[in-house]
């Protein structure tokens, strides 16, 4: 019963993930692939970043505290993913199931690298996690997701920022730096984890259609064992 | 004052420095009298005008609360445990461990990384990913292993506390016994298994605690002189020469 290590698992059913910077339109785009896939009849279940109920009011308060160091930032949220991982994303996976992901390890590898912690140690941390069938990387140039999170939100908030460093008091100017080192690591990872560029900057519809068309490719199988 | 030495991968922002203080570890399972030593060896320790703070598993302002609710309920993963107690670990070492060793102190801590590396191995998770994580650990200055013979030694003490037997410290999420007492004697004894594969690799100091509270007390407070006073022969074989050169040049 030894813990298997990212990318061993097994499983019948199938993984998508969906990454990208802050403003990137992903989760939109993970929500219309849900409404489709359910409407084809698939059982597709749903698992969000920062969504573990055992986790949620120790994050929020040390949020609201001010608690984190890049450390405890990075471990907190990977406890948040491990009970995601052996709560709701295995068993669905050992089930046959689908299971769509709203961010996943990549994530926590740029962000955590941005904020100083050791490429090596944080993917030993994640270790754990199932590989995904696909991972979707919406990649938006710089300036483009800025645009879309700053308009859209009245204050930008302290981690989110990346203000806890300390590199300027500055919101938006540390949100910009922050954000800079985050695609920076994202675009490292495109080779390393084969991670699918999908271009953010593109109509909704022209990148769900292409979402779509490599999500069926992965399913094929499965219809014929449903049929 | 020693150089820090880290396991593997140091803390984001943390350079190995000297530092003055002493971290010294007590370990050992359930029951052992941790808590009762580490009580006494802060008083003598203080007597003898020693700065001490202590600390232990689950007590960080971080994530203590958030692991103490998660117990409460029965749906607790055993990956998701390990990194919530990594995540306490990782908290009270930046916010309490390291600064009290560099302002001098000594830090007493129940339990450190060696009883989440056991309660992993006994769990069937990989026990390399673990000390990996853990690689973020600093190599104490001393690991007091309280070690009793028999697992029954434990279940007297927990008699003898009125406290009941506990849902974790019985490893009840193993399903190793039918009951609380067979899953804690079961449970128990395979930590002590761990514990004891554990001892030469980390250089644990074993001290028999199967004896008289009295007498274990006079072994640590020795272990724990030898540490101190280590370090003050030292300083003084070094001399006051370099000593004055770094004031100087500071």
């Amino acid at each position: 019963m030894t813990m298997t290590s990212y990318g061993q698992h097994r499983f019948p059913g199938k993984l998508f993930v969906v990454e990208g910077t802050d403003g990137s339109g992903k989760s939109t785009q993970l929500a219309l692939l849900y409404q489709w896939l359910k409407s084809e009849g698939h059982p597709v279940f749903f698992s969000e970043w920062n969504s573990s109920s055992l986790v949620k009011d120790t994050t929020r308060r040390a949020k609201r505290k001010h608690l984190f160091t890049p450390a405890t930032f990075s471990l907190l949220h990977a406890t948040d993913f491990a009970d995601r991982t052996e709560r709701d994303i295995i068993p669905p996976l050992k089930a046959g199931a689908i299971v769509l992901a709203d961010r996943y390890i990549y994530t926590a590898f740029a962000r955590d690298v941005a904020r100083g912690c050791d490429r090596a140690w944080v993917r030993e941390v994640y270790r754990f996690a199932v590989r995904p069938t696909v991972a979707f990387f919406f990649r938006a140039p710089l300036d483009v997701a800025i645009d879309r999170i700053v308009s859209g939100r009245p204050r930008l908030k302290y981690y989110e920022a990346g203000l806890d460093m300390g590199w300027t008091d500055d919101p938006e100017e540390s949100f910009t730096l922050f954000q800079g080192k985050i695609l920076e690591e994202y675009d490292r990872m495109v080779e390393e984890f084969g991670l699918t560029v999908i271009d953010a900057t593109r109509s909704i519809e022209t990148q769900q259609r292409e979402m779509r068309q490599i999500v069926l490719r992965h399913l094929s199988g499965q219809a014929e064992e449903a049929a | 004052m020693r150089e820090m030495t880290f396991y593997g991968t140091p803390l984001p922002g943390l350079e190995p420095e000297p530092y003055a203080g002493k971290l010294i570890v007590v370990e050992g399972t359930d029951g052992v009298g941790r808590s009762t030593h580490i009580a006494l060896l802060r008083s003598w320790l203080e007597s003898r005008g020693h700065a001490v703070i202590d600390t232990g598993m689950t007590r960080s302002v971080l994530a203590g609360r958030g692991i103490k609710g998660a117990k409460i309920g029965t749906t607790l993963g055993r990956l998701t445990m390990q990194l919530f107690y990594a995540t306490d670990f990782a908290d009270r070492l930046e916010n309490e461990m390291l600064p009290a060793l560099r302002a001098g102190f000594v830090v007493l801590t129940d339990r450190y990384i060696y009883s989440a590396i056991a309660r992993a191995a006994v769990r069937g998770v990989d026990p390399r990913w673990v000390r990996s994580i853990y690689g973020i650990a600093l190599v104490p200055d001393l690991t007091l292993y309280l070690r009793i013979n028999h697992t029954e030694e434990l279940v007297a003490r927990v008699l003898a506390s009125g406290s009941k037997f506990d849902y974790w410290e019985s490893g009840m999420d193993l399903h190793l016994g039918e009951d609380f007492y067979d899953s804690f004697v079961a449970y128990q004894a395979r930590l002590l298994r761990e514990f004891d594969a554990m001892s030469g690799e980390y250089g644990f100091r074993v001290v028999d605690a199967s004896r008289s509270i009295r007498r274990v007390a006079a072994d640590l407070r020795r272990a724990v002189a030898r540490v101190l006073e280590r370090d003050e022969t030292v300083t003084r074989a070094r001399g006051d020469k370099k000593a004055s050169a770094l004031v100087s040049s500071g």
